[in-house]
């Protein structure tokens, strides 16, 4: 017995965070009006399906010294990406890794990856690091910093259904 | 970041990984840190306030929020790029906006209702500014492994 919950409702109950209390899943089935379990079994069969990655803190990164970012850009032969993309992304000091289309002539790169450091040197030194991961593949390579933000508001799950 | 001891600092590294799907999830972390689950919580809650976690909970794919997302770049003026930067983000399509140091030199996100949202708002920015604004939707996904020590 589930009730009639959609993922939509579960997700807006969720977007502000988990409750902090002991038994968090059972305030927030609580609140939605369906038994623990059946949360439970929704959140899992969310989690299989990838609309929840995982359930975990999100630390700011300039709070805990790690100001220095770039946006490192690779131009990776097609051929290898599928398999050298993921080693990538598993390098714990790189979010948002991604293969993007290539904009030629102005832009050659197809493989995006945010890499994070205490400086820029230690960016720099991550930066090295990939560029030996991706050996022969690899045909050029930049890395952009942020100068300055000109809009954050965030996303935002809309009225909908 | 001065006040962090270091079950805090383990707390934060723990609790980047996935949080179990069990009634008291918080438990057996309390227990390896030697902490009641209250006394964890009370930390949890302290580190939220400070901001050195901005949240806490499931983090979802942005595609399942609804909706389509595009990372997009243009290569702006130096001269104009004050005016473009208002004309951009004017549109509520655009979620962040940045400045880079490159000749494409202005990067933001568009989130939209549906993928034709995308299109629609990155062509009228190209009528509103004369800019090409390129379209760098994700094809592929690796991201795995981010953690931030603490």
């Amino acid at each position: 017995m589930n009730g009639k919950v959609t993922d939509r409702e579960i997700i807006a109950a969720l977007q502000g965070g988990l409750p902090l209390v002991p038994t968090p899943y059972a305030a927030v089935a609580d609140q939605l009006g369906i038994p623990e379990e059946g949360l439970m079994t929704r959140l899992e069969a969310m989690k299989q399906s990838g609309v929840i990655r995982r359930i975990a803190a999100a630390p700011n990164h300039y709070k805990l010294g790690m100001t220095a970012n770039g946006m490192t850009v690779w131009d990776v032969d097609d051929a290898a990406l599928s398999e050298l993309g993921p080693l990538v992304g598993a390098l714990d000091f790189v979010s948002h890794c991604y293969e993007r289309p290539r904009a030629l002539p102005d832009w050659p790169y197809n493989l995006f990856a945010m890499v994070h450091g205490s400086s820029a040197e230690e960016v720099e030194e991550k930066r090295a690091r990939i560029t030996v991961l991706l050996g022969d593949a690899l045909r050029g390579a930049d890395i952009l910093y942020s100068s300055r933000i000109l809009k954050k508001t965030g996303l935002r799950l809309r009225k909908k259904g | 970041m001065s006040t962090l001891d270091d079950i805090d600092r383990a707390l934060i590294n723990a609790l980047q990984d996935d949080l179990p799907l069990t009634h008291r999830p918080f438990a057996p972390l309390a227990e390896r840190l030697g902490l009641t689950e209250e006394a964890l919580l009370t930390r949890v809650k302290a580190l939220r306030e400070s901001g050195v976690l901005t949240r806490f909970g499931p983090f979802f794919d942005a595609a399942a929020m609804g909706g389509a997302f595009c990372l997009c770049a243009m290569a702006v003026p130096a001269e104009d790029f004050e005016k473009v930067m208002t004309q951009v983000n004017a549109h509520e399509e655009v979620a962040h906006n940045y400045e880079r140091q490159h000749r494409l030199n202005m990067w933001f996100v568009l989130a939209t209702e549906t993928p034709e949202g995308i299109t629609q708002t990155a062509d009228a920015i190209e009528q509103e500014t004369g800019l090409i604004v390129h379209r760098f939707p994700k094809l592929q996904e690796f991201y795995i492994g981010f953690r931030v020590a603490a």
